[in-house]
Parts: structure tokens; C-alpha cells; sequence
């Protein structure tokens, strides 16, 4: 495989842990956030800091989850006192929030970002490798969650607050925790990012980042693993093999995700259901 | 000290929301396995006792003991822990979940109660045979796949008692439950509900069918602006003056028939 095949691979495995632990947020446990890019910057950021410094790969990485994941619970603790919509207007906040302070902190490089980011040693190859494993464990880890009991608690919350906790479910509890997963997440998600660039700047973890994630959410089916996974990936894949789709990227979602709307509000996995009744039937 | 362990202690609760004491002081107690209506015209402050009861509002002062213990400020999540069961007056299952899976997860409540804890058990086995169990027991069985959105409106009460069941409750507030339903669907539930009092849970009604209410209960507590003015056997409530003055308005007790 060349080195062009690898950095595809590479990307392509960051967005499905990133789309996949914002599926965990929002399709599993219903708070709509439009700010997970700051938790994967929060997580690059933190991991470049530990390894400009000169931390091992392990830390480095590990710091980057933990800081996404301690900002995860701050915004959690938003969630518990935001319904619906406010919360998402609040999470477009911290998008707007993590890059305008980012920007303005000398000790992160402010614009010209992190460029001296040690390698981790493992080669373009390794890099890679390492990125497929973490997104595979991520996708197992989202199906174990989903037919957990705190998966099926999660649903309760998503689908209605007071009727889980008149069944003894501590809804807040239950928010926290979801946050908590899918922001470190997607911090781990971060930290390979910045070990495979080597180089990153604040506009790669803006608010058009976090509305494409969310894009591939709602275009997989809100809360279905394996939609999203499959909608992540052909997101990824089709400006790469049509050259020409990245100049209208923006709008090729931006109309993916009205069509999706009107036509399949479950997504591709609702599509796929669909298809395998069909069959099944026939 | 009471030797009596009381299933509900309210304890002067009042709550004022701006410039309307909803409550003013409201006490009563209610025994263990006692079936107790809780009627009173709108506006009384039924609905804010029974929220004040259940956790979703705190009183400004006065306390909530479930079965001994001081609960006054426990969210409505731990005190379902500690054998308080609610059914909502508009019903409201799990949207997305089968008939099935509402109850199951409810029979769940154990497992649920932490998150992390939560996340290390899979199997459903033995909640389901439970759900199933209570589901027949109200009358649903056999609906069990059936997604909620399909259920007609009797069902879904069938299935609100059902999940609240679920929760192996010592005492049930029920807000309304026939609301909605006609005469016989109505005569139906309440004698469900009665089966499930004698079945040894502590059950508080509030409802506004007088008929049925007094068919089944043997007290009935009467709220009107934010007191309890009369607390006794449904045909001595009836005959209280105070009673149906608050229903009828004053001056109107000879129009009551």
C-alpha cells in the first residue's frame, strides 16, 4: 500500500471513532452536540503538548483522553441543566469557544499550531495500523455499550427523562457518563491524529468539522453502530475517489443531509433494514 | 417514637410558586397496604402534592418519610430505589422500545440503578420472564412485541401500571390513570387496580372519576386551595359540607344530588 493509501486509512479510521463516540452522545443517550470537534482538538492539543515535551506515546495519548474527557464532563454537567435545543446552541458555543482560545495561546502556537510533534515511531505504516485498531476496538466497544444494560438505560434517557427516572434511572448519571465516553473518545481520536500528522493547526477542529460528524450521525441512523460507521466511511472515501466533490463538499452534505431528512429519517441503517425485510420476506 | 412504621408520612408540606401558596401545609399519613383516593377540584394542588410525594419538586418546608425514612430531599430516581412507584397522568412510555422492553427494562431497576455496573451485564433473561409475568397479570399479554406507538390509549394505561409494577414498588401513586377512558375501560382498570392493592402495595389514586374512586377506596383524602379539608370514609366525605362546598361553590350544597 502506498503512503497516500495509509493517510486514507488513517483518516478514514479517525472519523469513524469520531463519528462512532458522538453516536454514543447523541444517537445512544439522545443530547444533541454540535461541539464534538473540540473534544478531538482538546484531545490532538493535549497529546501534542505531552509529546512536544517529550512524554512516551502512551502518555501522550492517555493525556489526550483524559483531557477531552475531563472537558467531556464539564459540558456534561451542562447537559444536565440544558433541554434539546439550548444544549446544542451551547455545544456550538464551545466549538466557537476551543478554537478562539486556542488561536490566542502562545504556549499551544496560537495560529501556526503545533508543527514539532515528535513521530511515534512506528512509521506511516505503524501509525495507521494502530489508527484501524483503535477504531475497531471503538466500533466493538459502541455494539458491547448498545446491548449493555447501560446501553438500554441510555435509550431510556434518550427517549424520555422523566419516565427514566420514575423507573429508579438517575438520567444525570447516565448524561455524565455518555459525555465522559464519547468525549475521550474522541480525545484518543486527537492524540493519533496529531502522533499521525505530526503538525496541527486550529482549524482543523473547528465547527464545520463538528457539523460533518454530526452529518455522519444523522446520515448513518442516529444510534446505529454499524450505520454510522458505514456513513463515516463513504463520507470519508467520496471526495478522495471524486477529485472534484471536495470543492462542493459542503454542499454535497449539506444536500445528503436535507435528503436523509425527508426521505430516510433512519438513516442508511433504517435503509438497510428496509432492504434485509425485503429480502427476508421475499 | 411511633411503633407504627407508616408506608407515606406528608408532614405540613407547603410550596408557594410566586404569588399562589399552592400548598399550606398539608399532612397526613397513609398505613402500609392502605388503598387512599386523593380527589379534590382543579387547581386544589393534587398535582403538586403528588410531585412534592414523588421527588420532582422540593416543598419549601416539610418533610416526606417513605417507610421511615426522610426522603424530602431525594431525587425521584433514588426514592423509585427505595419502593416508590409513579404512573404520569398524560402516559408516557419509551417511544422507541417495544411493549416488551418498557417493562423489562423497568424490571431491570436493580441493574440499571449505576451506570458502570450496568455496563458489565448483558443478558435479559430473567427481567423478561418478570416483565412478562406483570404484563399478563394487566392484561397485555400477548402484546409484548408490538412497538408502543401501535397500543391504543386503555393499553398504554395498562402498560404505565405495568412498568410502575415493574419497579417491585411498596407504594404506587397513580395521577389519573382513568383519564381518558371510557366507562368500561375505566371499571376495568380500577378493578385491576384494586387486585394489585390487595396484592399487598400501598396505592394512592388520584382522579377526578368520583364514581369509580369511591368504588374502591376505603379513605379519601380532599384537597382544596392547598389543604386537606376532609380525610375520611368516602360516604362520610360525600356528606361533608366543607366538601361539596369546595366542589359546587358556596352556597350550593342543595344543588349536589
Amino acid at each position: 500500500m502506498s503512503a497516500y493509501a495509509y493517510s486514507v486509512l488513517a483518516i478514514t479510521g479517525i472519523n469513524v471513532m469520531l463519528a462512532v463516540s458522538l453516536n454514543m452522545i447523541t444517537g445512544f443517550c439522545g443530547q444533541f452536540s454540535l461541539g464534538h470537534a473540540a473534544f478531538y482538538g482538546a484531545g490532538a492539543y493535549a497529546a501534542a503538548f505531552f509529546a512536544a515535551a517529550g512524554s512516551s506515546v502512551p502518555v501522550s495519548l492517555l493525556a489526550g483522553v483524559m483531557v477531552a474527557g475531563a472537558l467531556g464532563v464539564i459540558v456534561g454537567f451542562a447537559s444536565l441543566r440544558l433541554r434539546h435545543d439550548f444544549l446544542a446552541v451551547t455545544t456550538i458555543g464551545i466549538s466557537f469557544l476551543f478554537v478562539g482560545f486556542v488561536r490566542k495561546q502562545p504556549w499551544l502556537g496560537a495560529e501556526m499550531g503545533i508543527s514539532r510533534i515528535p513521530s511515534s515511531g512506528l512509521g506511516t505504516q505503524g501509525n495507521a495500523l494502530l489508527i484501524l485498531a483503535c477504531a475497531l476496538a471503538t466500533i466493538a466497544f459502541s455494539i458491547y455499550v448498545n446491548r449493555s444494560w447501560m446501553g438500554f438505560g441510555f435509550r431510556a434517557v434518550g427517549d424520555d427523562e422523566d419516565t427514566a427516572r420514575s423507573i429508579g434511572i438517575s438520567v444525570s448519571n447516565y448524561k455524565l457518563v455518555a459525555f465522559t465516553l464519547g468525549t475521550a473518545i474522541a480525545g484518543l481520536a486527537g492524540g493519533l491524529y496529531a502522533y499521525f500528522t505530526q503538525f496541527i493547526v486550529p482549524d482543523s477542529f473547528g465547527f464545520l468539522v463538528s457539523v460533518m460528524l454530526m452529518a455522519m450521525v444523522v446520515i448513518g441512523g442516529t444510534g446505529s453502530t454499524l450505520g454510522v460507521v458505514a456513513a463515516a466511511i463513504i463520507l470519508t472515501l467520496l471526495p478522495e475517489i471524486f477529485r472534484f466533490i471536495n470543492e462542493y463538499r459542503l454542499l454535497i452534505f449539506g444536500g445528503l443531509l436535507i435528503l436523509v431528512m425527508r426521505f430516510a429519517p433512519e438513516g442508511l441503517a433504517g435503509l438497510g433494514r428496509v432492504a434485509v425485510g425485503r429480502a427476508w420476506t421475499r | 417514637m411511633d411503633a407504627v412504621n407508616w408506608a407515606l408520612e406528608v408532614e405540613a408540606a407547603a410550596i408557594r410558586f410566586g404569588g399562589v401558596q399552592a400548598l399550606a401545609g398539608v399532612s397526613f399519613l397513609i398505613a402500609p397496604c392502605e388503598m387512599a383516593g386523593l380527589i379534590g377540584p382543579n387547581g386544589a394542588g393534587k398535582t403538586t402534592l403528588l410531585r412534592i410525594i414523588a421527588g420532582v419538586l422540593s416543598p419549601d418546608s416539610g418533610r416526606v418519610v417513605l417507610s421511615g425514612i426522610d426522603v424530602t430531599r431525594w431525587p425521584t430516581a433514588r426514592r423509585v430505589r427505595h419502593g416508590l412507584a409513579l404512573t404520569h397522568q398524560i402516559v408516557r412510555p419509551f417511544r422507541s422500545m417495544t411493549v416488551l422492553e418498557n417493562v423489562t427494562l423497568a424490571a431491570g431497576h436493580r441493574l440499571t440503578a449505576n451506570p458502570f455496573a450496568a455496563l458489565t451485564r448483558i443478558a435479559r433473561a430473567a427481567q423478561e420472564a418478570r416483565a412478562r409475568e406483570i404484563l399478563a397479570k394487566v392484561g397485555l399479554a400477548g402484546e409484548d412485541s408490538k412497538p408502543v406507538t401501535a397500543l391504543p390509549l386503555g393499553h398504554l394505561k395498562r402498560l404505565e401500571l405495568a412498568r410502575a409494577l415493574a419497579v417491585d414498588p411498596s407504594l404506587i401513586l397513580l395521577d389519573e390513570p382513568l383519564a381518558g377512558l371510557n366507562h368500561n375501560e375505566a371499571a376495568k382498570l380500577v378493578d385491576l387496580i384494586a387486585g394489585i392493592n390487595a396484592g399487598g402495595i400501598t396505592t394512592i389514586l388520584v382522579e377526578h372519576n368520583l364514581a369509580q374512586v369511591m368504588r374502591v377506596c376505603r379513605r379519601l383524602l380532599v384537597l382544596d386551595q392547598g389543604r386537606i379539608i376532609a380525610d375520611a370514609a368516602p360516604h362520610e366525605v360525600m356528606a361533608n359540607p366543607a366538601v361539596r362546598e369546595a366542589y359546587l361553590g358556596p352556597g350550593r350544597e342543595h344543588a349536589a344530588a
